[in-house]
């Protein structure tokens, strides 16, 4: 199934709906790399709140998701992580370290704002 | 057995007992001996220096009641009796802190006394001697076994009523103001109960919106590998959930611990005690605490 790609002001959101394969996950890795160049965005936010287990393959792809768009010059975040999968994942040792992380959309925007922010002027405000 | 031992000559006569009849035989000793041999065994409890939380009156008093208990049982060959007194047994004398070798000792301690009495009475006819410890010793042995298991049950279900205890006591997951929950832990931590705690605190934030967390280990006495990485776990399971966690009240035990066993912390944000880690988390989270007179003043700013 593929994971729909929205377009919010300068955010990108990339909702997962449904368990992925592989597969998908690659190809929502290799979509996101190419559309935040395309879309100018300043940063991804990525929803797994359907996701109800995140195995080392999800959770490495999202590390390299992470990653890449940084390099990119925008900033991930990663929200809607539930209790149990992250219980599960932090037993297992799957860390996603580096990476940003939200308790749900409106935090990942808020999040975004702060430190990917409309205006890099904003940023350096708050810092003062 | 029987047809052999009915080979021999000498002992025709005792091979047509059968192994109930030497047991009656046994037992009718056992209760024609009763207050001497009961005397003899409380006596030895002494000098073995078993049951010393108890008075000299109790243990003769359950020496009285065990030897009955443990006639009747030689005789009737069930052990149910047996069974539910030793866990009467048990249930009386664990709060006193009696230790499970204590109570092995004594039922090993009566089942010797008991085997010298028949040494003593059949020591001119060692065929029948023979046979009657064949008789005694397998049952003697089921005795002990029936006692201790019965112990060791008893406490293991005190152990298990004290962890159910501890659990319902478990920790709350408090809010003290909008998006900052506290986490005070009180007592030792098991795996079991780590789990626990993470699970609720991860509820926890999820129903609550949390932004910080601070989780105060002032109760926590002590603190091993185990419960440090734990604690690690937790502190990571909460940030994929986009929440930061403050950990309050190490003590200066601890933290020679922790940096000792070589836990890596770095991960981890502390705060001295408490009400610095709230301050921290409110410090976070964009409130500020000022006294209510400054209010109009520090709104300019």
């Amino acid at each position: 199934m593929e994971v729909p790609i929205l377009k919010q002001g300068h955010y990108l959101i990339a909702s997962i709906q449904s368990a992925l394969s592989d597969n998908d996950l690659v190809q929502l890795r290799d979509s996101l790399v190419e559309q935040v160049g395309r879309q100018r965005s300043r940063g991804v936010i990525v929803d797994v709140t359907a996701l109800d287990v995140m195995d080392s393959f999800a959770t490495r792809t999202i590390r390299d998701i992470t990653y890449m768009i940084r390099l990119r010059g925008a900033e991930t975040v990663i929200v809607g992580i539930q209790p149990d999968v992250a219980f599960t994942m932090v037993q297992l040792g799957l860390k996603l370290e580096g990476v940003p992380t939200a308790l749900d959309l409106e935090e990942g925007i808020a999040f975004l704002n702060k430190s990917a922010g409309p205006a890099g002027k904003d940023k350096n405000a708050r810092g003062k | 057995m029987d047809p052999e031992t009915r080979t021999l000559p000498g002992t025709a006569h005792h091979a047509m007992q059968s192994t109930a009849e030497l047991l009656r035989q046994l037992v009718s000793h056992l209760r024609q001996n009763r207050t001497q041999l009961r005397e003899e065994w409380a006596r030895r409890i002494t000098e073995a220096r078993l049951l010393t939380a108890m008075t000299k009156e109790e243990v003769f008093a359950e020496a009285t009641s065990v030897y009955d208990n443990y006639v009747e049982a030689l005789e009737t060959g069930t052990f149910e009796a047996l069974q539910a007194y030793a866990r009467g047994l048990s249930e009386r004398i664990i709060p006193r802190g009696v230790e499970t070798d204590e109570v092995i000792g004594i039922v090993l301690l009566l089942r010797d006394v008991l085997a010298r009495s028949l040494f003593a009475k059949y020591q001119n006819d060692f065929a029948l001697l023979n046979r009657i410890l064949d008789a005694y010793e397998p049952a003697a042995n089921r005795i002990a076994n029936t006692v201790a298991v019965g112990f060791v049950q008893e406490r293991e279900r005190v152990i298990r009523e004290q962890q159910e205890a501890i659990r319902v006591l478990s920790t709350p997951v408090l809010q003290v103001r909008e998006r900052l929950l506290i986490l005070p832990i009180i007592g030792v931590i098991d795996p079991q109960r780590a789990r626990q705690l993470t699970e609720q605190l991860l509820r926890g934030i999820r129903t609550n919106r949390a932004k910080v967390v601070v989780i105060d280990i002032t109760g926590v006495p002590v603190m091993d590998a185990n419960v440090a990485n734990h604690l690690v776990q937790t502190v990571e399971a909460t940030r994929l959930l986009g929440a930061t966690v403050i950990i309050t009240g190490l003590s200066p035990e601890i933290a020679q611990t922790l940096v000792t066993i070589g836990v890596d912390l770095g991960k981890m944000n502390t705060v001295g005690d408490l009400q610095g880690g709230i301050e921290e988390a409110e410090r976070l989270l964009g409130y500020r605490v000022i006294p209510s007179g400054e209010t109009t003043e520090h709104l300019r700013t």
